[in-house]
């Protein structure tokens, strides 16, 4: 059983706040995007925030580490489109297993700074894998419906490649996050069975799921224990939603998930819904006081931020969390 | 049982079956082996339509939904695809599971790539052997789909109770133990036989059934029991007052022993306290085997209760009572000629000029026949005896109508049809003539190997308003594309219709549309082509010619663009993934019989219990597996009809011999040469042993190709040659060739008949020959494996195990998929001196005289297996060429259906 299984049983983790809401802080531009080493790539790369893991390390670097010093015990990889399909957008398939190989490193490296210094608190690097930006089970042409951008394939060969890069640079645990469409999903944990199967290892899968709106759906049209019975076919570390809702929108679907599963939970909510210029202005104070909540209804596992939260959100809940016991894993009992 | 986790499956909803849930109803219209109107949907690829059948059985209550797509002329891994990504799309079906439905793995495979809820696999088993069962669950484990596991394994099917449980723990274990698949995702389907047969060893059948799911359900923790309820009454078709009991009753009993799901058609049963007491009490002597005559008196019982229902006699009596015009449609829809001559006759009497009767009387009862047949309310064979009806009807007028002169009557249009030059199979095309006769069209029918001068000269001079070509064999569709052109040259202004088996919409738009300004439609089945001729023929037919031209070509661009997506290796490199046979271990057996044999009189009737049923009724456009089709919802009753009638005209083709059956075979020492050649020795001395000094004379190739298509890692490129050991291994192998027939007669007797105007029984012998011939063919295959080569001469198989070839070794025939090319016919010929010895005659385009034959070669090797050759390219086709001496341009003639465009 792995370490990390065992931690759980004893105490809630906290996994890292957003990403991009932190690069944004640094004002990167288009050059600062390409570096020394692409400064003549042919196509314009401001935006590829996967790209910064090779041209500002010491940049991701340092929004790990804040994350850790927030008391965070996980953070994930800088990895979120990291896939030839994501990376398509920008010519950049080639890059892949670089990227994603490297952006592991450097949260591991960070990692371990901050384990060797507090033993007592190992920290822990989630390999991030995103959604991609094409669905599997939903056509994007309405009158051929028939019709599907990416194929099951497609996108199993394309996360085969990133688990890989991921495992390679050391990753304790793999996260596949952000699941808008489960077919998707059902091909990334394909992959990593795959991968797993051939270097005979076992590592932590987390899966993700994103419920879109109020409909309490996913955006293919998944109830939450539809979208459970789906991805329960491989042992998973945690089950969980993460991002398009807040946590006092998220509480009843995570109830939901809570009560059914055999898994532990994540969770890892926006900070509040965006306002009317797309920012999400939720205080750490006020997502402290709804996470709590969960808490008290012994709901999550691991709990994090994701669109708009910041180190400091991250304290915030770390302070709550500290102070509980976790969710009982159903089975638990039996094992 | 208590730690077990529910079976959870999910579409975009979930189901959970839990141990209080009512019995799981699976919806089994989307089955196109099962549904013949959803078959013929999906072929003309009305999805809309097809998708209402799916909304249909989820709002009637379906839990899950069961999507088959096993249909030789579907593509089935494409059709699978588009249907469920559609079904993605439509909300409210993608509400409920799917069950992914298929013998194919690749069907299956390609079904749960595109499925985002928790699914079920229908089905897998260690029929394979455990290494594949192993990899398939595995897949299905990954794929993060539930499965059904059938009684099957290596030695067949299980039909007893011990073996039901030794192959379900066996599969359990397997899966719980080695592919740690989750036991609550395992169902069991441990096989529903018919009881009350009549035989002794069916009398446990059902007893067994519920024995074996409540054994699995208490040894075996955590799995559910499934299966289909209608095969259980099979023995009672046509009795549906018995079979709904049967099936309340073996539901009733089933679930309490365990049975959790199954496909059930809910109009088929009876509520179980609704069942007369008597009539429950002997079905439950026969279900649960309680009396040593149960099934005796079952039976008896039986004919009561359906004596009670029908009333024959009087319902006789009513309609003879109808005004006459009423009679004489009843006598048409319902087929019957008992009084059609009494009832002619009185209208002929009751108007001025005895064509009236025709114009009148007889076309407003053809009228309401294709009314019913347009809606779907009559099918083929009914409409088929409709016409036999109005045959003699205007049979008997004829006379009359002749001295009346000046009257003729009033054609709907003429129509030519034709089976093409070197073929001879004319089944479909004397149902398409009598179809179109009876609705008014005058047929000018040039029967069969009819040259293209023939068909174009007498198109000219009858002036005809429609060509309708037909073929079974791969080369007509050549000769097609060869009549096509020419009413191009000629200038011809009439519409071009193409049928038969190996047509297909795809060539007939790829291949034959571009070479014809005209209109070339392709009907698939004989059904439509009332509805096709009556467009093509109606006065402004101009927006569906222009229809039919815009479809044809969007489907030519789509399928070239589509063919060009496959990828092939070439032929150096399929030579180098042949498929490999370890030869050092290959259990290979000298025949008991080196040389050849000949069967000259057989006795036919040895043959009944051979026969493969199913595609007779396919024949008659009746789709569905044999003997579900007999209580099919949509075709069971029409289908049951034809099969008594079939059943009567095969007893007379017994008892007065009416057709004979010949064969010859041979056994030959062999040899694969070059890869892809059998070299094998047909000099033998009388000790049967071969003579060295014969050795050089006696050599004969047979040419095999191989598989080109690009496959993954793993998978070979097969050529039948890859069954035979190498020359190089030193290993002495054998193969062997054949031809049977028992189409001596069958023309004679189809004469007979049309001259009774009789075409109903006319088309019957010819596809009850058919069949026949091919029961001769596995009646010899199995005499062949037990006592003249005789490897397998243990073998003991059901005749359901023979049509679903559980036996060791193939006998593939030239022209079908694993080995298309017709020219190696001649070389069986030539070898076994066919055409002397039994007299069956190969045309130019390499049919068999008479249609009902059937020729092959045997393989004996256990790893020997069917394959569809696919497409090949043109490093193969010059290669073979140079193999078979022939010009390029020959070779590509022959080759064509399988040269990649």
């Amino acid at each position: 059983m792995s370490e990390i299984f065992k931690i759980l049983q004893n105490r809630i983790l906290v996994l890292d706040g957003a990403m991009g809401t932190m690069l944004q802080r640094y004002k990167f531009d288009e050059a600062d995007y390409r570096g020394e080493r692409f400064k003549d790539f042919p196509h314009p790369l401001k935006g590829n925030n996967d790209l910064l893991s090779l041209t500002q390390p010491q940049a991701i670097a340092e929004v790990h580490r804040k994350y850790f010093e927030a008391g965070a015990d996980i953070v994930e990889t800088n990895t979120f489109s990291g896939t030839s399909i994501g990376m398509a957008d920008y010519h950049m398939e080639d890059l892949v297993y670089e990227l994603n190989y490297e952006s592991a490193k450097i949260a591991k490296l960070v990692a371990k700074e901050f384990t060797k210094t507090n033993p007592t608190k190992p920290r822990f690097v989630a390999g991030s894998i995103g959604p991609t930006n094409r669905t599997a089970s939903l056509s994007p042409d309405v009158n051929r419906p028939e019709y599907r951008a990416i194929t099951f394939e497609e996108l199993r060969i394309a996360y085969k490649e990133q688990v890989e890069a991921l495992i390679d640079g050391g990753v304790d645990m793999l996260l596949v996050e952000t699941i808008f469409d489960t077919l998707n999903a059902k091909a990334a944990l394909f992959a990593i069975e795959e991968v797993k199967e051939v270097r005979q290892i076992d590592i932590p899968v987390m899966v993700s799921g994103t419920i879109t709106d109020a409909s309490g759906r996913t955006l293919s049209g998944q109830t939450v224990e539809a979208f459970m019975a789906s991805v329960s076919h491989i042992p998973l570390l945690s089950i969980g939603f993460n991002c398009a809702l807040g946590a006092e929108q998220l509480k009843p679907y995570l109830q939901r998930l809570a009560q059914k599963t055999d898994f532990f939970t994540s969770a890892h909510p926006n900070a509040g819904l965006p306002n009317a210029f797309g920012e999400y202005d939720q205080t750490p104070k006020e997502m402290q006081a709804l996470i709590k909540d969960y808490m008290d209804h012994e709901l999550v596992n691991i709990i994090g931020g994701c669109c708009g939260t910041t180190p400091e959100h991250i304290k915030a809940i770390a302070e709550v969390a500290k102070e509980y016991r976790p969710r009982p894993l159903k089975t638990a009992a039996n094992v | 049982m208590s730690n077990c986790n529910y079976l959870t499956l999910s579409g975009l909803e979930p189901l959970v079956v839990t141990p209080e849930s009512n019995f799981i109803n699976v919806g089994e219209r989307t089955n196109v082996t099962g549904s013949r109107k959803f078959l013929r949907l999906i072929q003309e690829e009305n999805f809309s339509e097809a998708l209402d059948i799916a909304r249909h059985q989820v709002e009637g209550g379906a839990q899950i939904l069961d999507v088959n797509m096993d249909e030789g002329m579907l593509d089935g891994v494409q059709a699978m695809t588009t249907f469920l990504n559609l079904i993605a799309s439509e909300p409210d079906i993608a509400r409920i599971p799917i069950m992914i439905d298929s013998s194919k793995w690749e069907i299956i495979e390609a079904g749960l790539r595109v499925v985002q809820g928790k699914c079920v696999v229908n089905s897998i088993s260690l029929k394979e052997g455990e290494a594949e069962f192993i990899r398939q669950a595995k897949l299905i484990k990954r794929y993060g789909a539930a499965v059904i596991v059938m009684a099957f394994d290596e030695q067949g099917q299980a039909d007893n109770y011990e073996r039901r449980i030794e192959i379900c723990e066996r599969s359990y274990n397997i899966l719980v133990d080695i592919v740690r698949f989750s036991p609550e995702d395992i169902i069991f389907d441990p096989n529903i036989f018919p009881v009350a047969t009549g035989m002794e060893e069916h009398r446990k059948n059902a007893i067994d059934f519920f024995k074996a799911t409540q054994w699995i359900r208490e040894n075996l923790p955590c799995v559910n029991v499934s299966g289909g309820v209608s095969n259980v009454s099979f023995s009672f078709r046509g009795n549906d007052t018995v079979r709904e009991a049967m099936h309340s009753a073996f539901l009733y009993h089933a679930i309490k022993h365990g049975m959790t799901m199954g496909i059930v058609n809910p109009a088929m049963l009876e509520v179980y306290d609704e069942i007369p007491k008597d009539l429950l009490e002997h079905v439950e002597d026969v279900l649960l085997d309680r009396r040593d005559d149960a099934t005796e008196r079952l039976l008896e019982f039986a004919e009561k209760v359906k004596g009670q229902k029908k009333d024959d006699n009087t319902k006789v009596q009513e309609w003879r009572q109808e005004p006459l015009q009423e009679r004489i449609t009843h006598a048409l829809v319902k087929g019957i000629d008992a009084f059609i001559v009494d009832d002619v006759e009185e209208a002929r009497q009751s108007v001025a000029r005895p064509i009236e009767v025709i114009e009148g009387h007889l076309m407003k009862g053809m009228n309401v026949v294709g009314d019913l047949f347009g809606s779907g309310k009559m099918f083929l064979p009914q409409v088929v005896k409709s016409a036999r009806v109005m045959k003699k009807a205007v049979a008997y007028l004829q006379p009359f109508i002749e001295k009346d002169k000046d009257s003729t009557a009033k054609s709907a249009g003429r129509i030519l049809l034709a089976t093409v030059k070197g073929d001879v199979h004319d089944i479909g095309k004397n149902i398409v003539s009598v179809v179109l006769g009876c609705n008014n069209y005058d047929i000018i029918d040039l029967g069969v190997m009819v040259p293209p001068e023939k068909i174009i000269q007498t198109a000219i001079e009858e002036n005809v308003d429609v060509i309708g070509l037909s073929g079974l064999i791969t080369p007509s569709l050549d000769e097609m594309v060869y009549v096509s052109k020419a009413m191009e040259e000629k200038g011809f202004h009439i519409p071009l219709m193409i049928g038969g088996a190996t047509t297909s919409r795809a060539h007939s738009a790829v291949k034959i549309a571009p070479n014809y300004s005209n209109t070339v439609v392709h009907v698939n089945d004989a059904s439509r082509a009332v509805t096709v001729v009556g467009n093509l023929l109606q006065k402004d037919n101009r927006v569906y010619k222009e229809q039919i031209r815009e479809e044809y070509e969007n489907f030519r661009e789509q399928f070239l663009g589509r063919s060009k997506q496959k990828e092939y290796v070439t032929l150096e490199e399929a030579r180098k993934r042949k498929f490999q046979i370890n030869w050092e271990r290959a259990d290979i057996i000298k025949p008991n019989q080196l040389g050849i044999q000949v069967l000259q009189d057989f006795n036919i009737s040895i043959l009944e219990d051979y026969i493969d049923w199913t595609p007779f009724f396919r024949s008659w456009d009746l789709h569905g597996k044999y003997p579900d089709i007999l209580t099919d919802q949509v075709v069971g009753n029409q289908a049951s009809e034809l099969f008594n009638d079939a059943q009567k005209l095969l007893q007379k083709i017994f008892k007065e011999k009416l057709l004979k059956a010949k064969a010859v075979f041979g056994l030959f020492p062999a040899n694969t040469i070059n890869v892809d050649d059998i070299e094998f020795s047909t000099a033998l001395k009388q000790t049967n042993e071969l003579s060295p000094r014969a050795e050089s004379r006696g050599l004969t190739k047979f040419l095999t190709l191989r598989q080109q298509l690009k496959k993954r890692e793993g998978v070979p490129n097969f050529a039948l040659a890859d069954f035979i050991a190498p020359k190089d291994t030193g290993i002495q192998d054998y193969i062997g060739c054949f031809c049977a027939t028992t189409g001596f007669g069958t023309d004679e007797i189809a004469k007979e008949f049309e001259a009774n105007h009789d075409d109903y029984n006319a088309i019957m012998i010819k596809a009850l020959a058919d069949r026949l011939a091919e029961a001769f063919a596995e009646y010899l295959h199995e005499q062949v494996r037990k006592k003249f080569w005789g490897y397998a001469a243990e073998e003991n198989l059901s005749n359901d195990q023979l049509i679903s070839e559980h036996y060791k070794g193939i006998r593939p025939a030239p022209g079908y998929p694993a080995c298309p090319d017709h020219l190696e016919k001649k070389t069986i010929w030539d070898v076994l001196n066919v055409e002397e010895t039994i007299g069956v005659k190969l045309t130019e385009s390499l049919a068999m005289w008479p249609a009902a034959s059937v020729s092959g070669y045997y393989f004996g090797n256990k790893e020997a297996k069917y394959f569809g050759l696919g497409k090949i390219t043109n490093d193969q086709l010059e290669d073979y060429a140079k193999r078979r001496q022939l010009s390029k341009e020959v070779a590509e003639k022959w080759l064509s259906p399988n040269l990649v465009e």
